[in-house]
């Protein structure tokens, strides 16, 4: 996992070199607007809400079709990767949320075509599951994996 | 600098896109140890990816990623495809990358 990181990011090096020469000239920076971040979903305490704000609604199905891939150990809960992947029909949203930490909804994934396959690195505050809502066909579904945290990474 | 890196693995009709992003991603909760004083929040909420110019996939985020996300998605597309990554933080800083699969 280590020698695949370090070769991947010697490999990035000369693709941000391409990046930078495409964002110097050939395109014009184009302002992406952060209106329709869920800041409301985002800002909400405990799951229910969270879940409301962002779903409309927060009945939500266990469903063993969603795999979260997560550590079981997590030493620093500052960096914690996290694998969400769905195989329900018609996923089209996938949101990451940790119950305990002071708003639960750490990420969420509006695909447009994308694959309902998501890998990331979260912080958690204390020991808990991370839980996957995967939204597919007007009905969400979720699963979860507890993840022991041996010291929080929210606060300084 | 970009501060975005990409590696890009086709698989069929599939692009397996990995992207490290630098970013400080403060939580707002953090105190600078020298002043006392609280650090305030910057991180990074929206970011869009693009195959051949059409979005297919907005991820918002929020300041519970860890610092230099690192993000790992399959999005439709073949060898050659353009595949384009932009982020915008809350303080309304924002970059953006694109590289050929």
């Amino acid at each position: 996992m280590q020698t695949k990181r370090r070769v991947f990011l010697k490999g990035s090096l000369a693709a941000s070199a391409a990046g930078l020469a495409v964002g110097a000239g050939l395109l014009s920076p184009r302002t992406v607007l952060a209106a329709d971040w869920p800041q409301s979903a985002f800002d909400s305490e405990g799951m229910d809400n969270a879940l409301n704000e962002l779903f409309g609604t927060a009945d939500v199905a266990e469903s063993g079709d969603i795999s979260v891939k997560a550590p079981d150990i997590a030493e620093n809960g500052a960096v914690v990767p996290v694998t969400i992947e769905s195989s329900i029909a018609g996923s089209d949203k996938v949101a990451i949320m940790v119950a305990s930490n002071p708003t639960p909804l750490v990420a969420s994934f509006d695909l447009m075509g994308a694959n309902p396959f998501v890998s990331t690195r979260i912080r958690m505050g204390s020991t808990d599951d991370v839980t996957g809502v995967v939204h597919a066909g007007g009905k969400l579904y979720k699963a979860g994996k507890e993840v022991k945290v041996t010291i929080g990474g929210c606060g300084g | 600098m970009s501060t975005i890196r990409m590696r890009i693995s086709p698989a069929g009709d599939v692009l397996d896109v990995k992207a490290l992003v630098r970013h400080p991603m403060e939580s707002g909760n953090r105190e600078d140890k020298s002043t006392g004083e609280k650090i305030p929040a910057n991180y990074i909420q929206v970011l869009n990816v693009e195959v051949n110019g059409e979005q297919v996939m907005q991820g918002n985020l929020s300041e519970a990623v860890s610092k230099n996300p690192y993000i790992n998605i399959k999005v439709p597309g073949k060898k050659g495809d353009e595949v384009k990554i932009s982020w915008t933080s809350n303080t309304g800083e924002s970059d953006e990358a694109s590289q050929a699969a």
